[in-house]
């Protein structure tokens, strides 16, 4: 039943990212959308926010800046990959070398396409993502922890900030659990629930 | 007495098959719509050596990545060949596992929130995912609908279930008669405008009120659309007459005796008088003006008559800098007056706004005038683009000067290169205004189909309400 990446504990730099309603089109834009994953996502996250015409990056944006170019980590403002439900996001996320997005809330569709591929989003209340994006700012390159166990990031200063996941999320998460294996553990009840929907909606299938 | 539940809950308690006590179920999929993006999901199916399990519970179509032009020659019509590889693997793997496929020179292809409509695959009750945020447009007949990324598309595939949490209910009354020259796209801009782009996050969005009531199935599809804009996991309107008259007739619907049995069962659907929603919001819609967008969100949006805002006095300090980064993108100046801004071109398409009701009130302000700037119309589906030509709005567009293309999502997105050209500023009846959504460095201002069309007959963003004679 193990199939997907899992997720523990991580100590990684963060970046601040100071925006809010970074959408998917921002994280990945559509013109890369038919690309196959091994055309190197990890260049395309965030691309034309991250890069110039002429393909140079744009030194103010954040992990162009030498100390967070390694970072495994991103702090964010509100509202996280809203937008349209492309995986490619996540992708190019996971392929630049982020595993986990700490937020004050996500896109929901995003959200469920990160806990999809073993990355780990974190909702934190918004004076905990500005008060870790202040931190990060007054030290660059310092790093964070999140650990999925205890459900708890801590910042560069040691405080640490309790994190609320779905039971479900965080143990298939731990555990790299494959949800198709999770879904077809049930295939008894899913074949009779067929047979009582088929006899009301006959005319669905 | 039983409980009272909302019509959401009732459609989503009969799909589930089991209940982790957790909030998390595993949820039925009745219907599962495709497109040419699907490839990631079949690609990974195919690793794991797994197979559509219920191939007649999913339909699938062209539509994100088809030129809008040459389409006479079908996949010849292609001048990029990874675009039309993504079409080729659509067509081999829903050939190799078994369903229904409207290709690119399908007549009734389309983008696929258009023609699952159109088809009578979208029916109310129903649960409905595809790879695709605008899913949420279904809703407007009763579906539960919803929008899905790709490893979550191969386990609809491989299972036709997922693991789902239940999201929160949050009903949006609309009340009140819309004001001529005003459409249910300006009602979601301006419901948008006021309560975010997160406002609904987390949640299903019931549209209610005397104002849904009396619209179209179109005008509610176009609101069901934009949910997501909201950060709505889906949106809903309850079947009504209207609902069930759209739907009767329809390929996939049932006939007869079924059609009655399905017909009773739909009328039971809507939400129980006093069943509570975890929130509520509202919109005076006989207030609502003919709206434009400034920024680049969807709730950066604004009364034609208003002017570009000043960041400098928005209290929000996250709003604010979004804003500025936005005035900046789009090279706007804080009190430039909307109905001042000049565009560069128009485009009227899209599952927001490419259906035949659409068409006919662009046509409505084109006829006996001429655009003058670049304008391009692509009909939401072949089926619609037939309608219009037989109603012949085809040469009202044609007259006035438009390019009257095929279906397809075309400058929405611009994968299938029908991009804007950076810098330049488009009036579009698209859902998204986002940075680069329509080419990079391209410039969206979110409009109706009639806003669309007396921009391009102006030039201007300008008040349609100017030109009715």
């Amino acid at each position: 039943m193990v199939g997907m990446q899992s997720f523990t504990k991580l100590v990684a730099v963060a970046a601040p990212l100071d925006m809010a309603n970074v959408d998917t089109d921002q994280i990945f834009p559509s013109r890369f959308l038919h690309k196959p994953r091994g055309a190197g996502f990890g260049r395309m996250a965030f691309h034309d926010i991250r890069f110039d015409r002429q393909g140079s990056e744009l030194p103010e944006f954040i992990l162009n800046r030498r100390a967070f170019r390694d970072a495994k980590i991103i702090v964010a403002g509100a509202n996280f990959g809203c937008g349209s439900s492309r995986e490619g996001a996540v992708y190019a996320l996971y392929d630049y070398g982020i595993r986990s997005v700490i937020a004050p809330s996500f896109g929901d569709i995003h959200y469920a396409n990160q806990l999809q591929n073993g990355m780990l989003p974190v909702v934190l209340p918004d004076e905990a993502c500005a008060k870790l994006r202040a931190e990060l700012h007054a030290k660059p390159g310092a790093a964070v922890a999140v650990d999925l166990d205890s459900q708890t990031v801590t910042g560069p200063d040691g405080k640490s900030y309790h994190f609320e996941i779905k039971a479900s999320h965080r143990e298939r998460l731990l555990k790299g659990l494959d949800e198709i294996g999770l879904i077809m553990q049930h295939v008894n009840e899913i074949e009779a629930f067929e047979r009582r929907h088929r006899n009301e909606m006959p005319w669905l299938t | 007495m039983k409980p009272t539940r909302t019509m959401f809950d009732k459609v989503w308690d009969r799909h589930v098959i089991v209940d982790r006590g957790d909030g998390e179920v595993l949820l039925y999929i009745d219907r599962n719509l495709l497109h040419e993006g699907s490839f990631r999901a079949f690609g990974a199916l195919a690793a794991e050596g797994l197979k559509v399990r219920r191939p007649e519970q999913n339909f699938a179509t062209a539509d994100h990545n088809v030129p809008t032009t040459n389409r006479e020659r079908g996949l010849g019509a292609f001048k990029d060949s990874e675009l039309r590889n993504t079409v080729v693997m659509l067509a081999e793997n829903t050939t190799a596992h078994d369903i229904r496929y409207y290709g690119i020179d399908n007549p009734l292809q389309g983008i696929v929130h258009v023609i699952g409509p159109e088809l009578g695959l979208t029916q109310p009750g129903i649960t409905l995912t595809c790879g695709d945020s605008h899913t949420s447009t279904h809703g407007a007949f009763g579906a539960c609908a919803f929008g899905i990324g790709a490893s979550q598309l191969k386990q609809v595939l491989a299972t036709q279930c997922l693991w789902q949490q239940k999201p929160k209910s949050m009903r949006i009354m609309l009340d009140g008669d819309m004001a001529q020259g005003v459409s249910a796209k300006d009602v979601m801009l301006a419901l948008i405008a006021k309560i975010g782009t997160g406002g609904a996050t987390g949640h299903m969005i019931e549209y209610a009120g005397s104002t849904i009531r009396s619209l179209g199935m179109e005008g509610r599809m176009t609101l069901c659309n934009m949910a997501i804009e909201a950060g709505a996991r889906c949106g809903m309107v309850a079947p009504d007459d209207t609902t069930f008259a759209y739907l009767e007739g329809r390929e996939f619907v049932p006939k007869g005796a079924l059609w009655e049995r399905a017909l009773a069962g739909w009328r039971l659907l809507s939400t129980d008088e006093s069943a509570p929603f975890n929130a509520e919001a509202s919109l005076d819609v006989a207030a609502v003006a003919p709206m434009v967008t400034w920024g680049t969100n969807p709730e950066e949006a604004a009364p034609i008559h208003a002017s570009v805002p000043d960041p400098d006095i928005e209290p929000d300090a996250a709003k604010r800098a979004h804003m500025r980064q936005a005035l900046d993108y789009m090279q706007l100046t804080p009190g430039t007056r909307l109905d001042e801004i000049k565009i560069d071109r128009v485009f009227i398409g899209t599952c927001t706004n490419g259906r035949i009701d659409d068409l006919r009130a662009a046509a409505a302000i084109l006829r006996g005038r001429k655009v003058v700037v670049p304008a391009v119309v692509s009909p939401g589906s072949s089926t619609v683009k037939r309608q219009a030509e037989a109603e012949g709005l085809d040469r009202i567009f044609l007259g006035a000067g438009f390019e009257w293309r095929g279906s397809g999502c075309s400058s929405c997105t611009a994968q299938n290169g029908d991009a804007v050209p950076a810098g330049e500023r488009c009036a579009s009846t698209s859902n998204r205004n986002f940075e680069g959504r329509q080419g990079k460095g391209a410039r969206t201002h979110l409009v109706s189909p009639a806003m669309a069309a007396a921009a391009a007959v102006t030039g201007n963003l300008t008040d349609v309400r100017k030109l009715f004679s």
